[in-house]
C-alpha cells in the first residue's frame, strides 16, 4: 500500500491541479472553451419560479366522444345502418342498432384496418373500445387511446406555453414535459411570476358568435356572461362565426378617435371571408366576443367589414390589451392548465440564501480542519491539504458537469467536508493500533492501510446508497443534495487514497526511524 | 478502557421505553406536516416596517377568510412566515399582496411563495415514504451481503431505532416535517449504517481473532478500540452540521436540526443498540467461521 511509482505520483499532482483550475473557474473567466464552465444555480438561490402545471384533459375527452358522436352516425349511414338512441354520458357513448346488424357493427370496430377505430399495433390495441350489454353498444377510449390523446395534448399545450413564456421575453426559460399531463416550468431569476401564472391559466379559446334571442336556435344556444360583468347575461348562439384559429396576428392598439385601449386582429384569408359574410348578412345584430366562455363585448354590427381585419374593444388596460393580444398570437391551449405546484423564490432571498450557506461552509470548514489539526498534528496537516483538494474536486466535478447547485446541494458540500476525514481518521487510528505491536513504522503504516479498507469501502457504500435513493427519488433541491453527497463520497475516496496516501508516505519515508510518529 | 458493556440492560431499556414513546407520539401526536406533504400555501415575507408585528398581521390575515392561517416570525423581527390550508382561489397571492398594502402600506417584500396542491402533495408523502422504504431495505440487503444474519439484524434495528427517535422527537418538539427532513432522515439511515458497519467489522476481525473472549466482553473491546474514530467522525460531522445550524439560514434549520439529533442517535445505537443485539443472539466464533467456509 505504501509503493507510488513515478508515473502515479505525477499524475495525482496533474489531476489536482486539473481540478483546481476547473474549479476556479466559476470565479475568473477563462478565454478556453473547457474553461469557461460555471456551476449553475438553482432557483432557490438565483430567485426564480417553478411551476408544475398539469393538463385537464377531461374537456378534451368530452369534446372527442362528442365529435365521435357524429362521425358514427356518418359512418353507419353511408353503410344504410340506423344508429339508435345515440347518446352521450360524459366520457362515454351508447347506441344501439337493428339485431340483424350488431354483428357487422362489432366487426366494424374490432377490424385492424379500420378507419372508425385505428388501430395501434405497438399495443396491440384499439383506439376505442367497444361492448355490449343487454343490445346497448358502449363506445369510450380505451386505454392506450386515452393515452395517445394525453401525449397529443401535452405536446400541443408545451408549444402554446413555450410560446407564451418566449413572447414575454424570460431568459433561459425551462420548459418539460413530466408523464402524459404535466408539463414543467422554471422561470429563472423571475421576480414576479403573477403575470406568467395568469397568462398560462387562461386556455384562450376565442369564438365569434351571434347573441341570439332565441331558445330555438338549429345549433343550440347558451347562456354566458360578461367578463367584467358590465353587463347582464346574454344568450348566444353555439354556432362558431369565427374562431382564434383565424387569427393571423393581435396587437395591442390606442383607438384615436374614442381613446380607448383595443385588440387589432388580423385574419387569414378562409376566416376574411367568413367574417366578411356573417358582417353582410348580419348587420344589426349582435356579434359576441367570447373568450373561454366569458363574452368579452358584444359590438353590434354596422359595416359589412371584408378586409380581414377588427378590432376587439373590452375596457382593456393598456396591460390586459397587451396579454390578450399575446394569447391570441400564441394560440389557444388544447386543454385547461391548473398550476399544481408553484415554489418561487426572490432574487433577495436567493442571495441571502447564497451567503448563509457560504458562510455556513467557511466556518463549518475552519472548525473541523482546527479540530483535526489539534487531534493530529503533522497527519492532521496532511488529512487538511487532502480535505482542501477533496473540495476543490467536489466542485470541479460539479463545473465540469454544469451542475446545479441548491441550498440543500450547499449543505450536501458541507456535510461532505464533515464526513470526508472519516476515512482518514480510521487509517491513523488503526496504524496507531498496529504501533503498538509493531516497531517498523513502513509495516505498521502499510498495514494499517490494508486492515481499514473494508470498514472504509463499507461506511462509504452505505451513505452512497442513501445518495443514490435520494437522487431518484427526490425533486428538485433534494436532487442537488444528493448529488453533492454522492460525488462527495468520490472525491473522498480518491483524495484518501491518492492524495493523502501520498502525502503520508513521502513524510513516512523521511521519518522512518521517529518513534511515536502518530 | 471504558466498560460500556456494563450498562447494556440499562441502555436497552432506555431505548425500548423512547421507541415506544416515540411510537406512541407518532400515532396520537402525529407528525406536523408541512405544505410539502399536507397541500397549502406558505408565503415568507420580509417588511420594511419594523412595528408590524405578528399579531397585526394574523388579524389581517384572519380577516381574508384564508382558514387555518398560521404567522410566525421567521429568523428574525421583520420577517414573517405565513402558511394557510389549499385555497381554490387562483388569485390569492394578489389578493393578499393587495390587501396588505391597504393595510399596512406598499412595506412587504414577497421573498418566497410556495404553494402546492392536494394531488402533488400526496405524491410527494408517498415518494418520500417510499424512498424511506427503499433505503431501508437496500442497506439491509447490502448488510446481510456483507455480514452474518445476526450483525443485520443488529444494524437494522439500530436503523429503525434511529429513524423512529428521531420522528419522535420532531412529533415530541412539534417540528415541521417536510422535503428537506426526508433527505435528512435517509442521510441519518446512511450514517447510522456507516458508524454500525465500522464497529461490526471490528467485532468480526476480533472474533476471528479470539476464540476464547465471550461475546459480551469481544463487544466492549470492538467498541474501545474502534471508540476514537467513532468520536472523532461524529464530532467532525457535528461541527458541520452545528455550523449549518447557526449560519446556514432559517431554510436549513429543520434539515440541520434532524441531522444533529440523528447523528447522536446514530452514534449511540452503533454502540447500544448494534452491539447488545449480538450479545444477546450469542454470537460466537463459530458464527462468523461458518460463514467464512460456506463462502
Amino acid at each position: 500500500m505504501l509503493y507510488f511509482s513515478k508515473f502515479r505520483i505525477i499524475s495525482v499532482i496533474l489531476i489536482s491541479l486539473f481540478f483546481i483550475l476547473i474549479a476556479s473557474s466559476n470565479l475568473f473567466k477563462f478565454e478556453n472553451n473547457l474553461l469557461n464552465k460555471k456551476i449553475n444555480l438553482g432557483l432557490d438561490l438565483q430567485g426564480g419560479s417553478y411551476l408544475l402545471l398539469e393538463i385537464d384533459n377531461n374537456p378534451v375527452i368530452e369534446q372527442k366522444i362528442q365529435n365521435l358522436s357524429i362521425t358514427i352516425r356518418n359512418y353507419f349511414k353511408d353503410k344504410n345502418i340506423r344508429i339508435k338512441n345515440l347518446k352521450i354520458l360524459g366520457q362515454k357513448l351508447s347506441f344501439s342498432v337493428d339485431e340483424n346488424f350488431k354483428q357487422t357493427v362489432l366487426d366494424t370496430f374490432n377490424d385492424k384496418e379500420s378507419e372508425l377505430n385505428p388501430y395501434y399495433p405497438r399495443f396491440k390495441s384499439h383506439q376505442l373500445d367497444i361492448i355490449e350489454e343487454n343490445n346497448i353498444f358502449f363506445v369510450n377510449y380505451s386505454t392506450q387511446g386515452i393515452v395517445k390523446l394525453k401525449t397529443s395534448s401535452q405536446d400541443q399545450a408545451l408549444e402554446i406555453v413555450r410560446r407564451r413564456i418566449d413572447e414575454i421575453g424570460t431568459n433561459e426559460p425551462n420548459i418539460l414535459k413530466r408523464g402524459n399531463d404535466r408539463i414543467l416550468v422554471e422561470l429563472p431569476g423571475l421576480d414576479d411570476p403573477m403575470r406568467i401564472k395568469s397568462l398560462l391559466g387562461k386556455t384562450a379559446n376565442l369564438t365569434f358568435r351571434f347573441v341570439t334571442n332565441n331558445d330555438q336556435d338549429s345549433f343550440g344556444a347558451e347562456k354566458l356572461s360578461y367578463e367584467d360583468e358590465s353587463e347582464e347575461d346574454a344568450l348566444v348562439s353555439k354556432r362558431i362565426i369565427l374562431s382564434g384559429d383565424n387569427l393571423l396576428d393581435a396587437q395591442p392598439r390606442m383607438d384615436s378617435e374614442t381613446n380607448e385601449t383595443v385588440v387589432t386582429f388580423t385574419l387569414d384569408r378562409v376566416g376574411a371571408k367568413r367574417f366578411g359574410k356573417a358582417t353582410s348578412t348580419g348587420i344589426g345584430k349582435q356579434l359576441a366576443i367570447v373568450l373561454d366562455g366569458k363574452i368579452i363585448s358584444a359590438p353590434v354590427i354596422r359595416d359589412t367589414i371584408a378586409s380581414g381585419s377588427g378590432q376587439i374593444s373590452g375596457g382593456f388596460t393598456f396591460q390586459s390589451a397587451t396579454d390578450l393580444a399575446l394569447l391570441l398570437r400564441s394560440g389557444a391551449l388544447p386543454a385547461p392548465l391548473n398550476i399544481i405546484e408553484e415554489r418561487t423564490v426572490g432574487p433577495d432571498l436567493g442571495q441571502d440564501s447564497i451567503n448563509a450557506g457560504m458562510i455556513a461552509l467557511a466556518i463549518g470548514f475552519v472548525l473541523v480542519i482546527v479540530f483535526i489539526f489539534v487531534k493530529y498534528k503533522v497527519f492532521g496537516l496532511i488529512t487538511n491539504i487532502t480535505l482542501i483538494l477533496n473540495l476543490f474536486l467536489l466542485i470541479g466535478i460539479l463545473t465540469i458537469f454544469e451542475a446545479t447547485l441548491t441550498l440543500p446541494g450547499i449543505a450536501g458540500i458541507i456535510l461532505t467536508v464533515g464526513m470526508a476525514v472519516d476515512a482518514n481518521v480510521l487509517i491513523f487510528e488503526r496504524i496507531k493500533e498496529e504501533l503498538k505491536n509493531e516497531k517498523n513504522n513502513l509495516i505498521a503504516f502499510d498495514s494499517g492501510y490494508t486492515k481499514s479498507r473494508t470498514a472504509i469501502l463499507d461506511a462509504n457504500i452505505t451513505t452512497l446508497l442513501a445518495a443514490i435513493i435520494l437522487f431518484f427519488m427526490g425533486s428538485g433541491p433534494i436532487k442537488g443534495f444528493s448529488l453533492t453527497l454522492g460525488i462527495g463520497i468520490f472525491t473522498t475516496l480518491f483524495s484518501v487514497y491518492f492524495i493523502a496516501r501520498l502525502l503520508t508516505v513521502l513524510y513516512v519515508y523521511r521519518n522512518k526511524e521517529k518513534e511515536g510518529l502518530i | 478502557m471504558i466498560a460500556f458493556n456494563k450498562y447494556y440492560n440499562q441502555f436497552n431499556i432506555l431505548s425500548i421505553s423512547l421507541v415506544v414513546i416515540s411510537l406512541f407520539l407518532l400515532t396520537f401526536k402525529g407528525l406536523n406536516f408541512g405544505i410539502d406533504f399536507k397541500g397549502g400555501t406558505l408565503i415568507e415575507l420580509r417588511s420594511t416596517d419594523s412595528k408590524i408585528n405578528v399579531s397585526s398581521l394574523r388579524d389581517n390575515l384572519n380577516s381574508m377568510n384564508l382558514g387555518d392561517v398560521s404567522v410566525k416570525n421567521f429568523g428574525n423581527e421583520t420577517d414573517f412566515l405565513i402558511k394557510f390550508e389549499i385555497n381554490n382561489n387562483k388569485n390569492i397571492i394578489e389578493e393578499i399582496k393587495s390587501n396588505l398594502d391597504k393595510s399596512f402600506g406598499n412595506t412587504f417584500d414577497f421573498r418566497r411563495v410556495e404553494n402546492v396542491g392536494p394531488k402533488v402533495s400526496a405524491e410527494l408523502l408517498k415518494s418520500g415514504v417510499i424512498a424511506i422504504a427503499v433505503a431501508l431495505t437496500l442497506m439491509l440487503i447490502y448488510i446481510w451481503i456483507r455480514f452474518e444474519w445476526q450483525f443485520s439484524l443488529g444494524a437494522i434495528l439500530a436503523l429503525f431505532h434511529d429513524v423512529l427517535v428521531t420522528l419522535g422527537l420532531f412529533s415530541l418538539l412539534g417540528l415541521e416535517i417536510n422535503l428537506s427532513i426526508i433527505a435528512a432522515v435517509l442521510t441519518i439511515v446512511g450514517y447510522s449504517m456507516n458508524d454500525t458497519v465500522v464497529i461490526f467489522d471490528r467485532v468480526r476481525e476480533n472474533l476471528r481473532k479470539y476464540s476464547d473472549i465471550k461475546i459480551y466482553d469481544l463487544t466492549n473491546i470492538s467498541i474501545n478500540e474502534t471508540l476514537s474514530r467513532t468520536l472523532i467522525t461524529s464530532i467532525t460531522t457535528l461541527l458541520a452540521l452545528l455550523s449549518i445550524f447557526f449560519f446556514g439560514g432559517e431554510i436549513l434549520k429543520g434539515f440541520s436540526l434532524a441531522m444533529i439529533f440523528g447523528v447522536i442517535f446514530g452514534t449511540y445505537s452503533s454502540i447500544y443498540i448494534a452491539n447488545t443485539v449480538l450479545v444477546r443472539l450469542r454470537v460466537s466464533q463459530k458464527t462468523v467461521l461458518r460463514e467464512d467456509e460456506s463462502s
